[in-house]
């Protein structure tokens, strides 16, 4: 499993990687918490690549329902039907009405299409982000891999998706729909595996940079900033001294640039007030 | 699948113990988890330390707070007796703590060596008393207080609109429902449905302030955060020496309860306080990802900081970027010839909206209003500051 997934370029530590077998062996979804840009959503399109299966993502969002999330009936189709049966001169009224609600006049929205889709990895995205009602229709999806519509009956999944959830936890989403998953936790990585991880994302960029990037990205982490940089900003980063057309970076590029890792000018004031120097002769050294 | 079958029935029961141990010690590892946990040690390697401790991390565990009495009674129960001699550097490393209640947050947890060393000034450590309140009896005249409360606020935040849409008199045409309906009458012409955006009320977060100086008022003010978290879904948060989310402990619908609850929830009754140091930590923590954001925070405090005010004052600024409004009550404005002069109410006052009394039921009912979007008519203070 692991190895599957170093090779799509997405490096995972044990946990993850335990995460990943299990959610395949067990049929259950991981949920995923941690800081922003520490790799949640990334996971979800490693898993499908590794899996060669295509990546269906639901992003959640304030007031979200199930005729968004989960399936719609097609209204113009219905009725050009309806249309057209006339124009033909259809009487039998019956058929013609259980005609309306067959599957083809079903719009799949991301849920139901994952659970069509075989094999799928379904990404819901900041779960967190969505109203707690909506929770409700995750239940039956993620616990029997089926949907129920009332006009057609259960519709189930044969294989089911891989499912990953990922919540930036802006509020504690409900255990019912907890304890249905795997949970794990998102950590920033250690500098070792971090610089893996630029290597690994930024072939083109120099060692040199990678490292410098990497040590300078930690120890503005242990920083006492607003918002701690993750590895997406670490990337950002290293890709913007690259596109300088630098190999090294010393402490007045790294100020010139520190708007691709820190977003508020708090956390920025204080950057710049820390002997950035000091730092990259520690680790050029 | 079969759990038992690779294993003895012995091995069942040890990790059947360890589920107790881990719900003894707060984790609520619920029957299903547990089912779900020996089926995934059924999956792995049994015999595997590491694998055993991820298998039961990530099943049994439901939050981030789990996770710290994860590792220690995961180190308690199998430490020392890894089934197959493996040794103990399988094991990841201990991560700080997790728990709310415990002072400040180490950011990142890979650097434990500068983590547990907040300066000590800071610390108001000569008043941090942890003191349990005991709230075992109510006298009538508290029931018959608790009652007017109960029945005066519901505390609801302004509205704002949403992107949702609910079937209206006015609005947009609505095409669905307008077309469903062209359906049911086969063509005929019918009304045209309307829709329009709904209104919500916004989030409520109150701040009470529970420190000595604040312990006349921090009984009643309690109650009024129950009173006003049953209404409407309000998150409440106790300040003293430490920062204690006790929204959850005001969700038991007898207030009786509800005070016994938060009594045992929360550590530093009558303590210090440390204003800026806890409000940092809540927008850290909670405020900035997304709690505080659009919301009507409610600071029910004196502005009596040990720390640093400047400190406070940054926060402040902070709280008021992220917050839709920021609603300072202070029991003690209500004393003649008050003036906001403790060092942190000062550095505060910039940064507040409404800057309210606190100390009477009359008060609090216009704390409510001001909560709801009336005019506060009474910023007179954030003029002086």
């Amino acid at each position: 499993m692991r190895a599957r997934l170093e090779e799509t370029g997405y490096l995972v530590d044990d946990g993850l990687a335990v995460a990943c077998f299990l959610a395949l062996r067990l049929h259950r979804p991981i949920f995923c918490e941690g800081d922003a840009g520490v790799g949640k959503t990334a996971l979800a399109s490693a898993l499908a690549e590794a899996l060669g299966a295509p990546l269906i993502r639901l992003q959640c969002h304030e007031g979200i329902d199930a005729s968004q999330a989960l399936y719609d009936w097609d209204f113009p189709r219905q009725l050009l039907h309806l249309r057209a049966a006339e124009a033909a001169g259809v009487k039998d009224a019956e058929r013609l009405e259980s005609e309306l609600y067959d599957r083809r006049f079903l719009v799949a929205r991301p849920l139901l299409k994952a659970l069509e889709t075989q094999p799928s990895v379904l990404l819901v995205d900041e779960v967190d982000r969505a109203d707690d009602e909506f929770e409700a229709f995750l239940l039956e999806l993620l616990s029997e891999f089926s949907v129920t519509i009332p006009e057609l009956g259960t519709l189930r999944a044969g294989t089911p998706p891989v499912v990953v959830l990922t919540s930036n936890r802006t509020r504690e989403v409900h255990d019912a729909l907890k304890r249905r998953c795997l949970y794990h936790w998102f950590d920033h990585p250690g500098f070792a595996r971090e610089l893996a991880i630029v290597r690994r994302r930024l072939p083109g960029v120099s060692a040199r940079l990678a490292e410098q990037v990497t040590a300078l990205v930690q120890e503005l982490r242990s920083q006492d900033l607003l918002k701690p940089p993750g590895v997406a900003e670490t990337i950002d980063w290293a890709q913007a001294l690259d596109a300088l057309g630098v190999d090294e970076v010393d402490a007045e590029l790294a100020v010139a640039t520190l708007g691709s890792v820190l977003k508020y000018r708090e956390d920025a004031e204080r950057a710049r007030g820390l002997d950035l120097a000091a730092v990259l002769a520690g680790r050029g050294a | 699948m079969d759990v038992t079958s690779p294993k003895t029935p012995r091995a069942d029961a040890a990790l059947l113990g360890f589920a107790r141990a881990l719900r003894a010690a707060g984790v609520d590892a619920s029957a299903e988890r547990v089912y779900a946990f020996l089926r995934a040690v059924g999956e792995l390697r049994p015999g595997m330390r590491a694998d055993v401790y991820w298998a039961g991390r990530l099943t049994l565990c439901g939050g981030r707070d789990d996770l710290e009495r994860y590792e220690r009674v995961f180190a308690a129960c199998f430490d020392g007796s890894a089934p197959d001699g493996r040794t103990t550097a399988t094991a990841p490393p201990p991560r700080p703590r997790l728990v709310v209640r415990d002072g400040p947050v180490p950011r990142g947890p890979a650097r434990p060596e500068h983590a547990p060393a907040p300066p000590a000034a800071s610390l108001a450590s000569s008043a941090e008393v942890l003191r349990h309140r005991d709230v075992a009896e109510l006298d009538s005249a508290d029931r018959e207080q608790l009652r007017r409360l109960l029945a005066a606020f519901a505390l609801r935040g302004e509205t704002r609109r949403t992107a949702r849409r609910r079937p209206a008199r006015r609005g947009q045409v609505d095409p669905r429902r307008t077309v469903r309906e062209l359906l049911r009458r086969g063509g005929e012409p019918a009304r045209l449905r309307r829709h329009a955006r709904t209104d919500r009320p916004r989030r409520v977060v109150l701040l009470v302030d529970i420190s000595g100086s604040m312990a006349p008022y921090a009984d009643a003010l309690l109650r009024f955060a129950h009173a006003a978290s049953r209404g409407s879904r309000a998150e409440v948060f106790t300040i003293g020496t430490r920062l204690t989310r006790v929204t959850r402990e005001l969700t038991h619908r007898d207030p009786d309860l509800a005070m016994t609850a938060l009594a045992a929830a929360v550590p530093d009754w009558r303590g210090g306080t440390r204003l800026g140091e806890l409000l940092r930590e809540f927008l850290d923590r909670w405020g900035q990802r997304g709690m505080a954001r659009g919301a009507v925070v409610v600071l029910l405090s004196d502005g009596w900081e040990r720390g640093d005010p400047e400190l406070l004052g940054a926060q402040m600024r902070r709280l008021h970027r992220l917050a839709h409004r920021v609603i300072w009550a202070n029991p003690r404005k209500a004393r003649p010839g008050y003036a906001p002069l403790a060092a942190g109410m000062a550095a505060a006052l910039p940064s507040v909206d409404a800057f309210v009394e606190g100390h009477s039921l009359a008060a609090l009912e216009r704390l409510a209003a001001v909560v709801a979007g009336a005019e506060p008519g009474l910023v007179e203070g954030a003029e002086r500051a």
